[in-house]
């Protein structure tokens, strides 16, 4: 146990390491929910209760991106370059692998979620988060949820060529009809049905909660942790169940 | 202990749906043998290495590596033998000293990093990242990543396919010295003369079957029994194939002798592993 932590430490710095030997990927990533901050913050300058509603729903978008997306991506990538295999071929254990890979998505999503809250408080005034324990909440519950859930994707994408537009297929309609860029209530109701059966809308609302809204705790978004909770299971059993080291011949 | 085999192969079959790739095959190879699996693409060859690398689960037969069974992929068994695939990705932006230290932590005894680089000739470029090596490179690099563990068992997986001549005898080279350092190899090739060259012996595999087995001589001379005997009869070549070249040249000379000619352009042949591995897989 203790040796698989240590090696676990040690496959998680790895990954670091090369993500920022990538200087220019690494700052985009970084930058891309600060451009989008910064456009929606001008279009909505000044007004308090559309930013209350844009900063929670980049932090969702954040969570979604660093951890979705990219796992999405990056196990299409690995696997199709054939390092999943090398990997599996080795004695490091196949969990402490995918763990690493999982943690170093999980501190993109941290250093995100941070930047975005800096920026609220900092650059659009708005305080510094409402109730810390709701924002860990979801923020863990969000990671693990959308890590899972990136994981199952990856299954579902042929080769690394199709990735981009599979993972945008799901990923663009997804923020959009989730309330990241306005409010969720003013969406019509056939989409506002869809979404409220999707985890990122119970994400950006409990973010909300924890970010600036005093909803009463996390006792009032049980719903929302029932609904991220069972597409984590989904997540992590399509994930587990279907996942494969090596890329598909055709 | 160390006079068990390290591979034992028993009837292993393996289908993929309803294609048998691997039917019925049989071998063993001892410590310390470069042992080359010899056919064409398609042949059978990567299904049968990557059932004892533990990447794929056999249909039906036994298989013991260095005592395991690798369909249970025992930790212990991984932290033994070196995998060189047929082609594997690195993560492109890592370099080569540093990726080979970071892979020599998952083992209980590796190699000096240095050491290593040394040895597979990638000492001017232990600090050039991945992508930045040439495909010969990176074939080496994948060779250290193998040997870095100190693996009593090394796999290669057509180990030189895409070399050019120079880059494959340096490649040679690396090889031979793994049997000076008295590790185990299994070789897969479709070239000929590297299995000529390495293997202590040699299976010839085509349809998911060993056709032939023996050390390189053996298959060339003693695999096949045929001498082929030419001459010229008339200005015309005749070409004439016996297990028994005694007793037909005895025939030819006399008979020639008799008409007191001369028995022109006479030669006798034994077949080279060549000939003998476009026989047994030839189409048809």
């Amino acid at each position: 146990m203790a040796d698989s932590l240590v090696l676990l430490w040690r496959q998680y710095r790895f990954e670091r390491r090369l993500f920022w030997r990538n200087p220019t990927a690494a700052f985009f990533n970084f930058l891309l929910p600060l451009i989008f901050l910064a456009l929606f913050g001008a279009i909505v300058s000044g007004h308090r209760h559309e930013l209350t509603i844009i900063v929670p729903g980049i932090a969702g978008m954040s969570v979604m991106s660093t951890t979705f997306t990219a796992m999405a991506y990056n196990l299409t990538f690995l696997r199709e370059q054939g390092v999943l295999k090398r990997m599996r071929g080795t004695p490091l254990p196949s969990g402490v692998y995918l763990g690493g890979l999982a943690l170093h998505a999980v501190t993109n999503a941290a250093i995100q979620l941070v930047i975005v809250i800096l920026a609220g408080r900092l650059v659009f005034g708005l305080g510094w988060p409402a109730d810390g324990a709701e924002l860990v909440a979801f923020g863990v519950l969000g990671v693990v949820c959308f890590s899972s859930l990136g994981v199952a994707l990856s299954h579902l994408i042929p080769n690394f060529e199709a990735a981009p537009a599979i993972v945008n297929a799901v990923f663009v309609p997804v923020i959009l009809i989730s309330g990241v860029f306005f409010d969720a209530k003013n969406v019509p109701s056939f989409l506002r049905d869809i979404a409220q059966a999707l985890p990122l809308v119970h994400l950006v609302n409990g973010l909300s909660g924890g970010l600036v809204a005093h909803h009463g705790g996390l006792s009032q978004h049980l719903t929302a942790l029932l609904v991220l909770g069972l597409w984590t299971a989904g997540g992590v059993i399509v994930a587990v169940r279907g996942f494969s080291w090596e890329a598909r011949r055709d | 202990m160390a006079s068990t085999p390290a591979i034992e192969v028993h009837d292993l079959r393996k289908a993929y749906g309803e294609v048998e790739a691997v039917r019925g095959v049989e071998f063993t190879v001892a410590r310390g043998e470069i042992y080359g699996l010899l056919g064409p693409n398609g042949a059978g060859k990567t299904s049968i290495v990557e059932i004892l690398e533990g990447y794929r689960e056999r249909s039906s037969g036994t298989v013991s590596v260095l005592g395991h069974d690798p369909g249970e992929r025992p930790i212990e068994l991984r932290r033994r033998v070196g995998i060189v695939l047929q082609s594997s990705g690195i993560y492109s932006q890592v370099r080569v000293a540093e990726v080979l230290r970071h892979f020599a932590r998952f083992y209980p005894h590796p190699r000096a990093v240095d050491e290593v680089v040394e040895l597979v000739g990638l000492g001017d470029k232990r600090d050039e990242r991945a992508r930045r090596l040439s495909g010969g490179q990176r074939r080496r690099l994948d060779l250290a990543l193998a040997l870095i563990g100190d693996p009593e068992l090394i796999f290669l997986d057509e180990p030189t396919t895409g070399f050019d001549p120079a880059a494959r005898r340096t490649a040679w080279d690396t090889i031979r010295t793994l049997r000076d350092l008295g590790k185990t190899v299994l070789l897969t090739t479709h070239y000929l003369d590297e299995a000529q060259e390495l293997a202590d012996r040699v299976a010839i595999i085509k349809g998911g079957k060993i056709l032939a087995e023996g050390s390189p001589a053996q298959l060339g001379v003693g695999g096949s029994s045929r001498y082929r005997v030419a001459y010229l009869d008339g200005g015309e070549p005749v070409v004439e194939q016996t297990e028994d070249p005694t007793a037909l040249l005895h025939e030819l000379t006399s008979a020639a002798l008799a008409r007191g000619e001369r028995l022109e352009g006479l030669s006798v042949t034994r077949p080279s592993l060549e000939e003998v591995y476009l026989e047994l897989t030839a189409d048809g």
